[in-house]
């Protein structure tokens, strides 16, 4: 891989590696077909981002996401990890280079954690001591003891347990690209959750570049910072920011996906430290009180609970930071958000 | 030299030792004595090598078989139907099939034998690989396993469940039939149990004869259990 088009950060040595993704003009038609199954599709994922594919069922985007990998050929236009053609690679190798998580998770039933997380450093031949290294790291990363779990087979685990070592599995070789495909959508709501929050926080730390499947526009939202919506046939609807697809979504298409409560969404995406509050005007404020980290979607829900009255926003030092108002909130959803850096070509 | 005490002299005069025998009562445990080196525990070795010949050819043709047909699923059919054809010949008559062609020998009976393991091995490879989660196969494929790769080290061993119990079924049904193969080489339990039923249904022979295939079917199958549970520990860890 080309070393200009990898991202280095400044993660743990041991997760060095992002590289950007190039869809260009791709298209995938089955043979026999007369529609395609994705037409015409170009956008690019800069390194080290997770980008969500949307759209609803039967738009391709579990289609797209495995024509990245090869696991499904593709048959027009041509997709670029770190500057360089999938189509240059031979499929195996490239594929050790791309961590893979699928809904079912599809850990191997007859190997133990520590074996099913070393599974691609054992086909590139690593030898043991390192490979019993890197998979004590990864159980200690996805908040697992090595010791407890280390030996046990994937019948022995809760669901959720489950999808953090394919999780895993999938980052044990440092590959510089994920795809997940609909990897919460076996968890139960409660906990898909949690597992939503924890695998944000473990992106903060890795920082992979991250093709991320589903059909849920609320977990698309909360996990990309970029996202693609599919309609049928392939075709991109829109591919922006969360906030920019929540403010101007393209056409009606997307307006009707993401959903009438699209200015709710949008709220939810910042915190009330991210608004100029209403100074507190020398009045020692005596009405209800808000944290300062509250999000200002749970905000105007509270204001409205409370009548409409100004709440008093409060910091973790319980010290006054300001007033929020339903007029100010108001004001917010009425700024356009930053127009996202144009990424494509 | 002391002189040596009183030694049990078997009783060689006609009709046998004794009047256990000779009035052939449900079981002489004098004649299991004089006869077990003899005549017992070379037909119980022969079973066994009968058996081992038998089932270890049959695996290696079936897992062949098997194999192909997971790739290729349209030999599916012709192998399912070639060897369940082979699977309902009567035993008999196929001993007197193959006979004119390899003689009296033990590779007639070997032959039968493979013929009747082929069919519950070929099912069980075959279903034990099917019945691999597609979601596991897909997760190989997709972390760059090549197809070898993933029959070896995920395919396989996930079958094994499926193999094992295919591996049980054919060895205990091959100890069984392996008794009437003695009808066309002589050899193993079969041969005891056909002198036997020869001298005017000898009780003794035909009953030792009979529980050694029996209790030799069972410690077969016993030690394939255990196998299983040696190379399976997934399996029990639930």
């Amino acid at each position: 891989m080309d070393i200009a088009d990898t991202a280095q950060h400044e993660g743990p040595p041991s997760f060095a590696q992002a590289a950007t993704l190039e869809f260009r003009n791709v298209s995938k038609r089955y043979p026999g077909s007369s529609q395609p199954a994705i037409a015409d599709l170009s956008f690019e994922v800069p390194a080290g981002e997770v980008c969500v594919l949307v759209g609803p069922s039967g738009c391709g985007k579990t289609t797209a996401m495995r024509l990245v990998n090869r696991m499904i050929p593709l048959t027009g236009g041509d997709i670029l990890l770190g500057g360089r053609s999938v189509l240059d690679r031979r499929p195996d190798d490239l594929r050790k280079e791309i961590g893979y998580v699928i809904q079912q998770i599809g850990l191997f039933p007859h190997l133990t954690i520590a074996d099913n997380i070393a599974t691609v450093p054992r086909l590139l031949g690593w030898d043991r001591q390192r490979m019993t290294q890197r998979t004590d790291e990864l159980l200690v990363l996805i908040g697992m003891d090595p010791d407890e779990m280390r030996d046990r087979y994937p019948a022995q685990l809760s669901g959720g347990q489950r999808q953090r070592v394919g999780v895993a599995r999938a980052l044990a070789a440092d590959p510089p690209l994920m795809l997940m495909d609909e990897p919460f959508g076996a968890i139960d709501p409660i906990s898909r959750e949690r597992l939503q929050d924890e695998f944000l926080r473990l992106q903060a730390t890795v920082r992979k570049t991250i093709v991320f499947v589903t059909h849920d526009i609320d977990e698309a939202i909360k996990m990309g910072d970029r996202i693609a919506i599919l309609r049928e046939g392939g075709r991109l609807a829109q591919f922006a920011t969360p906030a920019e697809l929540l403010a101007r979504p393209a056409d009606e298409f997307v307006a009707q996906f993401v959903g009438a409560d699209r200015a709710l969404k949008r709220l939810a995406l910042s915190t009330l430290a991210d608004l100029r509050l209403i100074a507190p005007n020398g009045t020692p404020a005596n009405g209800d009180r808000v944290a300062l980290k509250t999000n200002v979607r749970d905000a105007l829900s509270l204001l409205l609970a409370a009548g409409g009255r100004p709440l008093t926003v409060v910091d973790d030092g319980d010290r006054v930071a300001g007033l929020v108002t339903i007029d100010l909130i108001g004001r917010v959803l009425a700024d356009s958000p930053p127009p996202a850096r144009p990424v494509a070509p | 030299m002391p002189s040596l005490p009183a030694v049990v002299i078997p009783n060689f005069t006609a009709g046998g030792g004794g009047a256990c025998e000779s009035q052939n009562h449900l079981f002489c445990i004098d004649w299991v004595r004089r006869n077990w080196s003899g005549v017992l525990a070379p037909a119980l070795g022969q079973h066994v090598v009968l058996t081992l010949i038998a089932v270890g050819i049959g695996f290696v043709l079936a897992l062949g078989m098997a194999l192909a047909a997971y790739r290729l699923t349209w030999l599916e059919r012709p192998f399912g139907i070639g060897t369940a054809v082979l699977y309902t010949i009567p035993s008999l008559a196929l001993f007197e099939i193959l006979a004119p062609f390899f003689g009296p020998t033990r590779t007639t009976a070997e032959i039968a034998l493979v013929g009747y393991t082929l069919l519950i091995l070929f099912r069980n490879i075959l279903t034990g690989l099917r019945e691999v989660p597609a979601e596991v196969r897909d997760t190989a494929r997709g972390m760059g396993m090549s197809p070898r790769q993933s029959l070896f080290r995920v395919e396989l061993p996930l079958a094994l469940p499926a193999i094992m119990a295919g591996l049980r079924i054919a060895t205990v049904t091959v100890i069984s039939l392996a008794t009437v193969a003695a009808y066309i080489c002589n050899q193993g339990l079969g041969a005891p149990i056909f002198t036997a039923i020869n001298e005017n249904v000898f009780k003794t022979e035909l009953i030792c004869a009979g529980g050694l295939a029996i209790m030799l079917a069972i410690v077969a199958d016993l030690l394939l259990v255990g196998a299983q549970r040696l190379l399976t520990p997934w399996a029990r860890s639930r």
